[in-house]
């Protein structure tokens, strides 16, 4: 029997990589019978998509700029790497 | 050659440094990584414009955010942010000695409206600010690596293992965070 702490690794490694058969049925049947883990699963799942989330939000704001200073500082470091060539 | 980059960085600057700023969540990393990109445009004469000029620079952005990150690793050795021994301690505020929950997950009151979306999202990214930034960053490039695991191991120089581990760890402080700093609506 898998403790909640293995079943806590399995699930985080199932975003990871494809769990093998018997992995799956054990996770299965722990998280049929165990309500803090199925919550658990399903808190990663919120995770996952509250992350994608952040990242839309972020290429959507257009307060986020690349600094004009960075710019000035990307010509500059482009201008010396032609010269050392 | 420079009037290219200069419509590059024009057109495109933005857009690429928004796209490094959402995976790294800090400006210097993001600057660095879109100045790489620009370099590496530059001597690489590959756009043929048979894709769009963001897409191809977008790709290369990409390689350039993995190196940054590679980077990252070689300085600091992995065994310093994570213990991989048996003894490992650092979950024992989770889980009792027999391996049970002892705060049992919740699941979070995802919020329904615009107002409360905004909300929930900064907390998300106070909460991201708060881990140890590789584990910040490997957590949110992996949408950057080609999907599988094994590329990431491979591209930087870690075992799976590790990988693995240092991803539960960053999904063990998200939640932990979100469950303290996000009660919903």
């Amino acid at each position: 029997m898998l403790t909640c702490k293995q079943i806590s690794q399995l699930v985080s490694q199932s975003l990871d990589r494809p769990l093998s058969w018997s992995e799956r049925v054990q996770l299965k049947l722990h998280v049929l019978m165990c309500n803090a883990c199925r919550h658990f699963k399903h808190q990663l799942n919120q995770l996952d998509i509250a992350i994608q989330q952040l990242k839309n939000e972020t290429m959507l704001d257009q307060t986020i700029q690349l600094p004009i200073d960075a710019k000035t500082k990307i010509l500059q470091a482009i201008e010396l790497d032609k010269k050392s060539i | 050659m420079a009037d290219n980059v200069n419509n590059w960085l024009n057109d495109h600057g933005d857009y690429l440094y928004r796209f490094a700023f959402a995976r790294l969540r800090d400006t210097h990393l993001a600057e660095d990584a879109v100045q790489e990109t620009m370099l590496a445009a530059i001597k690489s004469n590959g756009f043929k414009g048979d894709s769009s000029a963001r897409t191809w620079l977008t790709g290369i952005l990409k390689h350039k955010m993995i190196d940054l990150q590679r980077k990252q690793f070689r300085e600091q050795p992995i065994s310093d942010l994570i213990d991989l021994d048996a003894s490992d301690t650092s979950m024992d505020d989770l889980f009792n000695q027999s391996g049970r929950w002892l705060d049992k997950p919740q699941t979070f009151n995802m919020p329904d409206n615009a107002l409360e979306q905004k909300q929930f999202l900064s907390v998300l990214d106070g909460c991201l600010n708060k881990l140890p930034k590789k584990l910040r960053v490997i957590f949110l490039l992996r949408d950057v690596h080609e999907s599988d695991n094994e590329n990431i191991c491979k591209e930087l120089d870690i075992s799976a293992t590790n990988a693995w581990v240092m991803l539960y760890r960053a999904r063990m402080g998200l939640r932990k965070c979100l469950e303290l700093n996000w009660t919903g609506a």
